[in-house]
């Protein structure tokens, strides 16, 4: 069974469609990419999917029901995640609330809680700072530390908006490796970027404009053409 | 040392004074910790303002001024999440008019009754100094129940610190739980304006909770030092209005906003912020961003 399935969606907000007309599944182990200008229907199409907006038309799924319903098995990186310099957390702190959503209300930390946070900390080498405030890291190292809350979530699938941003060659490579590594454990990995090195490996590529432009594998659809339809211009190199 | 004991041991008022103060801080830290973290203060303040014409009928009906305060503080959160959903102005401004109506309606009805300007002053202010085992009995139900909630919903509570969308992801709906955190801010107000008021409620509930935020990295932590914060400003504050003979309520609540100058003061000379510079690498990129 397809992890991610939709039928003709249409994606928007404030009852304005931003894109429309995807037809997409996703199996397990799978790599989507959307790429796109700015308010293309990126992030939108990451919250609709993330269960944070309705759907505007067509059919959705994730994990076989309604986006939103299995919280506990999706993970979603915003893009720009919020950090308030006031907010007490340490690192630690801020990864380990990657296992709420399976832990629920009342659930007791385990073990296994502990080890999928140290994991997750150690795999986003973050695991040095685990007792330093959030807010006294670099910006790259507070994305890392999002990107570790989002592993410690282990998830079935894994929504990632811009997740490179702000980060240096060492913490691309970071992301890079550990996409690899939830696709190799079975999980589907769905992430926005404006980086083709990004897209390379996907399994496929979702060029946006406000409207589909192309759809496919990398190499039939980061052609200079539908660059060019997307963005206006090609900057590759 | 007398003069710092001597107050307390010698009056029964001064006691209940004393033990009111520690129960409203132990009650607005628990709230007002993650008041703050989500940046509701203004919120907060609008719904302590709020209360004042419910406690005003009820003073004019001859009902329990704490029930009027309950209905008022409920019309107030319907208020402040009707204008935050269906307005395009900025809350602030929103919630601001709202705040700045419920407070007029309350001095308009209030002015009705025979001796306004005791009334309105008490309900303002408070009257820590005449606080009986009653009210007593309150504040310290409304403290277990309050701080039971605000334990059992940490988790959510915490999520929404970061973020709504966090909240909503990881299954907790955000809507429900912004909701309770207004209805806990509510039995905060309603609990605690008899002994320091409307008007210094706010005060009580933001200052021992952003004093705590600027020296501590815990949540646990934040909330305890609150508490302790909150609890030594009434000790200090009630001496010092007893010996000087001032305002007792205003003075606590000046001496939690002093605890927080000098927190900012001292931290202003000690911290070590690291600014975020997001760094780049020199990837191909397409897109409009770089």
């Amino acid at each position: 069974m397809a992890f991610i399935e939709t039928e003709d969606l249409a994606v928007g907000f404030d009852r304005h469609v931003v894109v429309d007309g995807i037809t997409l599944d996703v199996e397990p182990g799978g790599l989507v990419v959307l790429m796109g200008t700015n308010g293309s229907g990126k992030s939108t199409m990451l919250r609709t999917l993330a269960g944070l907006l309705e759907p505007m038309a067509g059919e959705v799924k994730v994990l076989g029901d309604w986006p939103g319903h299995h919280s506990a098995r999706v993970a979603y990186l915003p893009q720009h995640p919020q950090s308030l310099a006031t907010l007490p957390l340490r690192a630690r702190d801020v990864v380990a609330m990657g296992r709420y959503a399976s832990q629920g209300l009342f659930g007791r930390t385990s073990t296994a809680d502990r080890e999928a946070v140290d994991s997750a900390m150690a795999r986003m080498s973050v695991t040095q700072f685990r007792d330093k405030p959030l807010h006294a890291l670099s910006g790259g190292q507070q994305q890392r530390v999002h990107l570790a809350q989002i592993l410690a979530r282990q998830a079935d699938v894994v929504l990632l908006d811009e997740p490179t941003a702000g980060l240096d060659a060492q913490g691309r490579k970071a992301v890079a490796r550990m996409v690899q590594e939830e696709r190799d454990a079975g999980h589907c990995v769905v992430m926005a970027t404006h980086d083709l090195v990004d897209a390379e490996p996907a399994d496929t590529v979702l060029l946006l404009a406000h409207r589909l432009i192309a759809q496919g594998p990398p190499d039939q659809t980061l052609t200079d053409e539908n660059l060019r339809a997307c963005y206006g211009f090609t900057d590759r190199h | 040392m007398n003069e710092l004991f001597g107050p307390f041991v010698d009056n029964e008022f001064m006691r209940h004074a004393l033990l009111a103060g520690v129960l409203v801080s132990i009650l607005c830290a628990c709230v007002g910790t993650f008041m703050v973290l989500r940046g509701l203060a203004f919120v907060g303040d609008a719904l302590a303002h709020g209360v004042l014409p419910g406690i005003a009928i009820a003073m004019l009906v001859g009902a329990p001024a704490f029930a009027g305060a309950a209905v008022g503080a409920l019309v107030m959160m319907g208020g402040v999440n009707v204008v935050q959903r269906r307005t395009r102005l900025s809350p602030d401004t929103a919630v601001g008019l709202l705040f700045v109506g419920m407070l007029a309606l309350g001095v308009i009805i209030t002015s009705r009754s025979a001796s306004f300007s005791g009334d309105i002053t008490h309900i303002l202010f408070g009257e820590i100094l005449s606080v009986d085992s009653v009210h007593l009995a309150w504040i310290g139900v409304t403290a277990f129940v309050v701080g039971v909630t605000t334990w059992a919903l940490r988790r959510p509570f915490l999520l929404l610190s970061i973020d709504n969308d966090l909240a909503d992801t990881s299954g907790f709906r955000s809507n429900r739980y912004n909701t309770v955190m207004m209805m806990l801010i509510g039995a905060v107000v309603v609990a605690s304006f008899q002994t320091v008021g409307t008007l210094l409620v706010f005060g009580m509930l933001v200052a021992p909770a952003a004093t705590a935020a600027l020296i501590t990295r815990r949540l646990g932590t934040m909330i305890l030092v609150a508490s302790v914060v909150g609890s030594i400003s009434t000790w200090v504050g009630l001496l010092v209005s007893y010996h000087a003979d001032l305002a007792a309520g205003a003075t606590v609540v000046v001496t939690a906003v002093c605890f927080f100058v000098v927190a900012l003061i001292v931290r202003g000379g000690t911290s070590g912020f690291v600014s975020a510079h997001p760094s780049h690498s020199g990837h191909a990129h397409v897109g409009h961003d770089h």
